[in-house]
C-alpha cells in the first residue's frame, strides 16, 4: 500500500523527465522565450526551438526574493509572539486566523492582490506578484516558527531568564538561534510551496517575454511560462523543459529542508 | 548584641499552583551568608518550588502565586523587578543547559550579553578565565573555548553552567539537584567545587541525595508536604533529628 503512494510521484517525475530532458541546454537557462514566429520557423525547418525560460527564472527569483525579505521577519516575529503567548486570547485568535490564511485558495489571494496593489498602482508588476506570494508564505513561516519554538526544552528559556535577561533578549539570543534549523526548514518549505503558484501571478505579475529586472513592470515567472506555452501551439515543446526545471528545483529545496531538519534534530 | 541581616530570609513564604492547594506552606527560615544550605525531602514536597521562588521563576507562569516575604539582604524580592532579582540570584538547573548555539567562551559571558552589558575584549578574557578557573574547568577547555558548550561532557557542561552563573557575581546561587543527571565522578567534582565556592557565594541546594547533603552542607532543611519540618545544622539533623518525620526520612523509612 505504501508503495502505491510513491507511484504518482515517480510517474510524474518519469514523464516530465522523459519529455523534458532533451530541451535542457545552456541556452534554455540564459535566453528568453522565443516569439511564436521564431518557434514556428524552427519547427518547420525541423530544428529545436530556440530560446529558453530565462525571463521566467529571473522573474521568479526577483518576486520570491522580495517576498522572502518581507515574509521571513514578519513570520518569525509573529510565530515567536504566538509561541510565547499561547494562553493569551488575542494570540489564540491570531493563530486561528493564520490557519485560515493558510487555507485560503491561492486564486483568491491573487484577485485580492489585484484589487489592493495592481489597481492602485495602475498596472501589473513584480511588486504585486511578490505581495501575493508573501501573503501565502507568511502563515507557513509563522506556523513553523511557532512549532519549533514550542518544542525547545523549557530549561533553555528559563536558563536565559535566570541570568537576568529580558524576554526579548532571551528570544533573540537563545531561543531563536536554537530554533534556527527548524525555522530555516520552514522557510525553505514555504518557498517551495509558493514557487509553483500560477493563479495569483496571473492577476498580478501577468508575464513578459523579456528578461526584466524592474520591479514596477509586468514580469514573467516559470509557472506562468508553462501556462503560456500550453496556450501557444508553437511553443508547446517548451512546456516540459520548464516543468522539469520547476520540479527539480522544488525537489532540491525539499531535500535540503529534510537534510537540515535531520541535522538539526541530532 | 549586633543584629546581622541574613543574606536570604523566608518569611511565611507560600507558593500555590491552584487556589485550593499550596505547594509550599508558610516556610520561615534565615539562610546564613557563605554557607551551603541543603533542602531535602521526598519528591513533591515543594523543595524545588521553594527554590524557584527565590529568583522569581514562578512569575513566568500564570496561576502560580507566591505569598509571604522573601528577603534578600533585607529587601523583599517579591516586590522587586524579576530582572534585578535574577542578576543577584544565580541558578543552576537539574539538567546541564549550556546555550547550544553559543561557544564555551560566549556561554560564560551570556549573562552579560543577555543583560545588554558590553565588555571590552580584555574584560571578557579575564572574566572567562577567572570563572572557568573557579569551576576548575579552565585547564580542560582553555584550548577549545570556541567550541560549542554542548561539545563537553555532562559534568563539564554543568560546571560551565555554574561558571556562567558565577560570572554575574550573584549573592546567592540556587542549585536544583545539580548532580542528579551526572555520574558519581562528575558529582564528586561538583561537590568539591561547591565546598570551595561557598567562600564567594551563598549556596542553596536542593538534593535528593542525603549523602550529598551530609557531605557538603553545613545547614539543612527538611521539607515534607510543603512544610518546612526541620531546619538546623546538618550534623545535628543527621545524628539527632527532632521531628519524627525527619527521622523516618533520614533512616529510609519514608521517602
Amino acid at each position: 500500500m505504501a508503495a502505491l503512494t510513491a507511484v504518482p510521484l515517480l510517474a510524474i517525475l518519469g514523464e516530465v523527465l522523459l519529455r523534458g530532458y532533451h530541451q535542457l541546454s545552456w541556452a534554455f537557462f540564459t535566453e528568453p522565450t522565443p516569439t511564436a514566429y521564431k518557434a514556428m520557423k524552427a519547427i518547420e525547418a525541423g530544428e529545436p526551438i530556440p530560446g529558453g525560460i530565462a525571463n521566467g527564472i529571473v522573474g521568479t527569483m526577483i518576486m520570491l526574493g522580495m517576498a522572502v525579505i518581507v515574509a521571513v521577519p514578519l513570520g518569525i516575529l509573529c510565530g515567536a509572539f504566538l509561541a510565547e503567548n499561547s494562553k493569551n486570547r488575542f494570540a489564540q485568535f491570531v493563530s486561528y486566523l493564520t490557519d485560515l490564511l493558510q487555507g485560503t485558495p491561492s486564486v483568491i489571494i491573487g484577485i485580492i492582490t489585484y484589487i489592493w496593489v495592481v489597481v492602485p498602482m495602475k498596472g501589473y508588476s513584480a511588486i504585486a506578484g511578490s505581495v501575493a506570494l508573501c501573503i501565502m508564505m507568511v502563515p507557513l513561516i509563522v506556523r513553523s516558527t511557532e512549532e519549533t519554538l514550542k518544542i525547545l526544552p523549557a530549561s533553555l528559556k528559563e536558563a536565559g531568564l535566570a541570568l537576568g535577561g529580558n524576554k526579548a533578549r532571551v528570544m533573540m539570543r537563545v531561543q531563536l538561534p536554537a530554533a534556527f534549523g527548524g525555522i530555516f526548514t520552514g522557510i525553505l518549505l514555504a518557498v517551495s510551496r509558493v514557487i509553483g503558484e500560477t493563479a495569483p501571478l496571473m492577476f498580478t505579475a501577468l508575464g513578459c517575454s523579456l528578461i526584466r529586472f524592474s520591479v514596477d513592470k509586468p514580469i514573467s515567472a516559470v509557472p506562468l511560462l508553462i501556462w503560456e506555452f500550453f496556450n501557444d501551439p508553437n511553443l508547446q515543446e517548451l512546456i516540459w523543459g520548464a516543468s522539469l526545471f520547476l520540479l527539480l528545483f522544488v525537489l532540491a529545496l525539499n531535500l535540503t529542508a529534510k537534510y537540515l531538519a535531520k541535522k538539526w534534530n541530532q | 548584641m549586633e543584629s546581622v541581616i541574613p543574606i536570604l530570609e523566608f518569611k511565611k513564604t507560600c507558593v500555590s499552583y491552584t487556589k485550593q492547594t499550596m505547594a509550599v506552606k508558610y516556610v520561615s527560615a534565615a539562610i546564613e551568608r557563605n554557607t551551603i544550605t541543603a533542602i531535602m525531602g521526598p519528591s513533591g514536597c515543594g523543595k524545588s518550588t521553594l527554590l524557584r521562588a527565590v529568583n522569581l521563576m514562578h512569575s513566568l507562569y500564570q496561576n502560580i502565586r507566591v505569598d509571604g516575604e522573601i528577603l534578600l539582604n533585607g529587601e523583599n524580592i517579591l516586590s522587586m523587578e524579576p530582572i534585578d532579582v535574577r542578576r543577584r540570584v544565580g541558578m543552576v538547573f537539574q539538567r546541564p543547559a549550556p546555550f547550544p548555539t553559543m561557544s564555551i567562551y560566549d556561554n560564560v559571558l551570556s549573562g552579560f550579553s543577555l543583560n545588554g552589558i558590553k565588555l571590552s575584549k580584555a574584560e571578557k578574557d579575564t572574566t572567562v578565565e577567572h570563572c572557568l578557573k573557579s569551576v576548575a574547568l579552565w585547564d580542560e577547555v582553555k584550548d577549545v573555548l570556541n567550541k560549542k558548550g554542548t561539545f563537553l561532557s555532562g559534568g563539564q557542561q554543568q560546571r560551565l553552567c555554574i561558571a556562567r552563573a558565577l560570572a554575574m557575581k550573584p549573592d546567592v546561587l540556587l542549585m536544583d539537584e545539580p548532580t542528579s543527571a551526572l555520574d558519581p565522578i562528575a558529582t564528586k567534582h561538583i561537590e568539591e567545587l561547591l565546598l570551595d565556592l561557598q567562600k564567594e557565594v551563598t549556596i542553596l541546594i536542593v538534593t535528593h541525595n542525603m549523602g550529598q547533603a551530609k557531605r557538603i552542607s553545613s545547614k539543612s532543611m527538611f521539607m515534607y508536604l510543603g512544610e518546612l519540618v526541620e531546619y538546623g545544622d546538618t550534623e545535628t539533623m543527621f545524628t539527632n533529628p527532632i521531628d519524627e518525620r525527619t527521622k523516618a526520612y533520614l533512616t529510609g523509612k519514608m521517602g
